[in-house]
């Protein structure tokens, strides 16, 4: 019996996927559970499974491509099989996602069909080829450029000379290029436009289509801080004793792992908001929900964007545990493997911005989340300790508050719990 | 959709509209065609085609046909060109009769809200106005030739001569200067082509102006670049020009002079102002990237809409707007893209950058040439004059500019088009198995040697 291949749900928020890759071409065998595609969801680089076993045949979606779920991409015909199964409209109830928890403020904007930068291509015989002119393979050869990770412009998304442009600037300036994640490999910079006649050289500015990442950002952000009344809260850390009790802790574990300042952050953090429940909460429009779990989410800057990878119970964690996670989750949210259990469900969150070398910053609410701490970085600074005058390493944490949930001397309490524990850490095991 | 001028631009434009669906007028105030079709790139086909019979049957003798003493008479050959500009016409109003535009005749003049006015009658456009006045020929009044349609023409007197004038200076060797330079000189005329810019066909690259020069010159007709024409006294019969050029002044005695420097563009009295369309400095409408005007719900295409000005162009343009207005994506146009050519014998085609233009742009480019005299099928019919002249990208083999002279070459230079329209290089231009013997395989081979491969040289 034939099967549709649909592009399914692969995200909570999902509501279209870009064909990275696909792993099985037009008329290869493939058998149920195998990977068919890589597909750049909203927050990751999923695979796209096999759910029958026969041939894969009618590929529509070419590598590129955005597609809105739902829609056919291939069909699998069984053995035997000739005939093509019918259009259905409908896919198949998606595979239900792994239980992430509600996130109503991303469900409203659910349903908004198809819209994609990249214009559809034409059904053709076989998508799995990358449709690109040979002026444009020839460049991207040399250059090392991926020519499945730029969009297309030319007739039927075929990829020409001035889309590898285009990308080229946009890898040079603050945007990435279209759809770029971070897989792109490139052995050199992309060569300057070549001829100053082509269209769109020295152009005054460059239209970068949104990746998924980029949508969702968008999305979500105009859902915080928009509607959610913010208000901040800024106080000054002496980190002095967290760094030494850090350094005493990365001696003790030797090779066996290591604890950085941002751990110990999360890790006061989420006992902090055990003391302080009523930081610890969703807005959940007619009502608030208290969590008493802490889920603490760690905002990871990747290429194109950023995404909160979930560090889970993080009161009930080691430092090392925490440690050990966080890199783990870190490293999956670059190379964009995350899966949704995994950035999903946080009930407050964390940005550090310390590396960067920001001093104090605001950073904004993950909503439904009622509260998120921006950490600026740790400087020496003069203070005065014992009525001496000595430097002190200090650093600045801000927390965002929804005001709806917290009030002003409700977050200045966690704040103040949160110093002390940061301030003494001997605190943390009272 | 209201369409202002039936030239090129303006009735593709029409079709176009009408079979997209929406209800279309075209206004029209002479023939439908235009230039082009009535005055313009038709008839001097027509002319040009009768100036290379007389050449060729001239020259018949080594072929082993004798035709005896060749008559030429102007007048038939001109009779000849206009029932075939009136063909021309009667087919493109078929088309708009066939495709249901409303033609309006009378002169429309634009007004606010999207209403053209002819005569007393209003038209209004739900969609939009497409300004396609196309341009005109003009004189040098400056210095005493104004076109006074005996001893100063234009093209739209030379068109209609009965007989061709004893001797001509031509002024202005761009397309329309060299083809009535070719079509006069056939038909017995003494031709003077007198060129403002250092070499004739300016706009082409420096090999072709060369290669034309020498032919001109080798056929008798005097080529004078670098010239300014100073002074021009027009008399009853003849006209005299005072023309300095290499530092010396020449006195110059010429039964007429045609004036073919140049075309201003028709944007007076159309009411543009009156509907805050605005022109660029050098007098064109201005149009954004869409080529709509300043005035929203007013589009401008051909040549009205600025340089090329070409019938090609002007077409692919109104194909452009219409399907932008009724939602479509059109393919964008590539004005890099657009072929020039001059019918010339022989002629001239060409695509994309000049050899200087890329040295100005300082690319790194390899040229690729290929003569007819290697070229089997061109010894054949004796027409071994010029060549194929392919610059190609260094590093990719991008196709940067392709310049043929030749006989067909108006038709050999569409392969080259096609490449670098779809981004082929010289790889995929020579991989593509050319018939032998043809013109054509001398593409091949310039694409060949720009590879340092070429085989049949």
């Amino acid at each position: 019996m034939a099967t549709n291949v649909y592009m399914e749900a692969l995200s909570p928020t999902m509501e279209e996927g870009r064909v990275v890759k696909w792993h099985k071409r037009e008329g290869d065998a493939v058998k149920t559970g195998e990977t068919l595609a890589e597909v750049e969801t909203d927050k990751a680089v999923m695979d796209l499974i096999a759910r029958a076993d026969g041939v894969l045949r009618q590929v529509t979606a070419a590598e590129g491509q955005t597609v809105p779920v739902g829609k056919v991409v291939a069909v699998i015909l069984g053995p035997g099989d000739t005939s093509v199964p019918a259009p259905a409209s409908a896919p198949p109830a998606p595979p239900a996602p792994p239980a992430p928890p509600p996130r109503p403020a991303v469900a409203a904007t659910t349903g908004s069909g198809e819209r994609g930068a990249v214009p559809s291509a034409p059904v053709q015989a076989d998508a799995t080829r990358v449709k690109a002119s040979p002026l444009a393979r020839r460049i991207a050869k040399e250059a090392g450029v991926d020519l499945k990770l730029v969009t297309g412009t030319g007739p039927g998304g075929r990829v020409t000379k001035r889309d590898l442009e285009t990308a080229g600037r946009g890898e040079r300036g603050a945007a990435s290029p279209a759809g770029a994640p971070a897989v792109v490999q490139r052995s050199e910079p992309l060569p300057a436009p070549r001829s100053p006649e082509a269209a769109g050289a020295g152009a005054a500015y460059d239209d970068v289509p949104l990746t998924q990442i980029r949508k969702t950002i968008a999305k979500r952000l105009v859902t915080s801080l928009g509607p959610i009344p913010h208000f901040f809260l800024t106080t000054e850390v002496d980190m002095e004793r967290a760094a030494e009790a850090r350094d005493a802790l990365n001696k003790q574990l030797g090779d066996q792992g290591k604890v950085s300042y941002n751990d110990v952050i999360v890790k006061a953090t989420a006992l902090a908001l055990v003391k302080h429940r009523a930081c610890n909460a969703w807005f959940m429009d007619d009502h608030i929900r208290y969590w008493n779990e802490v889920h603490i989410g760690m905002a990871v800057a990747v290429e194109d964007g950023l995404i909160t990878p979930v560090i889970r119970n993080a009161d009930r964690k080691s430092l090392a545990e925490i440690g050990r996670e966080a890199r783990e989750l870190a490293e999956k949210a670059r190379i964009r493997r995350l899966q949704p259990n995994e950035y999903t469900g946080s009930t407050f969150s964390v940005s550090n911005l310390g590396m960067f070398e920001i001093d104090q910053f605001t950073a904004v609410i993950n909503p439904p989340e009622a509260g998120i701490l921006a950490i600026g970085s740790i400087v020496p600074k003069p203070a005065v300790v014992n009525d001496q005058l000595t430097s002190r390493r200090r650093m600045r944490i801000t927390m965002s508050c929804d005001h709806r949930v917290i009030d002003g001397a409700t977050g200045a309490a966690f704040l103040k719990t949160l110093k002390q524990m940061l301030e003494n850490p001997l605190v943390m095991l009272l | 959709m209201i369409i202002l001028g039936g030239g090129p631009a303006g009735y593709v434009a029409a079709i176009r509209s009408a079979q997209l669906g929406m209800s279309t007028a075209l206004v029209e105030k002479d023939k439908l065609g235009g230039v082009c079709v009535n005055i313009g790139c038709i008839p001097t086909k027509a002319l040009l085609h009768s100036a290379y019979l007389a050449t060729v049957i001239r020259d018949s003798k080594e072929f082993g046909v004798e035709a005896g003493t060749v008559k030429t008479d102007y007048g038939i050959a001109m009779q000849r060109s206009r029932k075939v500009s009136d063909q021309n016409s009667k087919g493109v109003e078929f088309l708009m009769k066939k495709n249901k535009v409303t033609v309006v005749k009378g002169t429309g003049i634009l007004q606010p809200g999207r209403k053209v006015k002819v005569g007393s009658d209003v038209y209004e456009a739900k969609k939009a106005v497409l300004i396609a006045t196309g341009s005109r020929v003009k004189g040098l009044p400056q210095i005493g030739l104004e076109i006074n349609k005996t001893t100063v023409i234009s093209s739209d007197e030379a068109l209609f001569l009965e007989k061709a004038p004893a001797s001509l200076a031509i002024i202005g060797a761009g397309a329309v200067g060299m083809e009535f330079a070719n079509i006069f000189h056939a038909f017995g005329t003494k031709v003077t082509l007198i060129e403002a810019l250092p070499r004739i066909l300016p706009l082409e690259d420096a090999d072709a102006s060369e290669a034309l020069s020498r032919s001109y010159k080798k056929r008798g007709i005097e080529v004078i670049p670098g010239a300014k024409v100073k002074k021009g006294a027009p008399a009853k019969d003849k006209v005299t020009l005072e023309v300095e050029a290499g530092g010396a002044t020449q006195k110059l005695e010429v039964a007429a002079v045609l004036m073919a420097a140049g075309r201003p563009v028709n944007t007076e009295n159309i009411g543009l102002a009156e509907c805050g369309v605005q022109v660029t400095e050098r007098g064109f409408i201005k149009v954004d990237q869409n080529l709509q005007t300043t005035a929203p719900g007013y589009y401008a295409i051909g040549d009205v809409a600025g340089p090329p000005m070409l019938a090609h162009k002007g077409m692919r343009e109104g194909v452009y707007v219409t399907e932008l207005l009724a939602g479509k994506k059109p393919h964008a146009i590539k004005y890099d893209n657009v072929p020039s050519v001059t019918y010339s014998h022989p002629e001239v085609a060409s695509i994309g950058a000049t050899e200087d233009q890329c040295k100005e742009r300082k690319l790194d480019y390899v040229t690729g040439r290929f003569p007819f005299s290697a070229n089997g099928r061109a010894r054949g019919t004796g027409e071994t004059e010029g060549f194929v002249k392919i610059l190609r990208d260094k590093r990719y083999g991008e196709i940067l500019g392709a310049h043929i002279v030749g006989a067909q070459a108006s038709e050999l230079i569409h392969e080259l088009v096609v490449a670098r329209e779809n981004e082929y290089t010289v790889e995929e231009v020579e991989l593509a198995i050319h018939a032998h013997p043809t013109m054509s395989e001398a593409v091949a081979q310039a694409a060949l040697d720009s590879l340092g491969r070429v085989v049949d040289l």
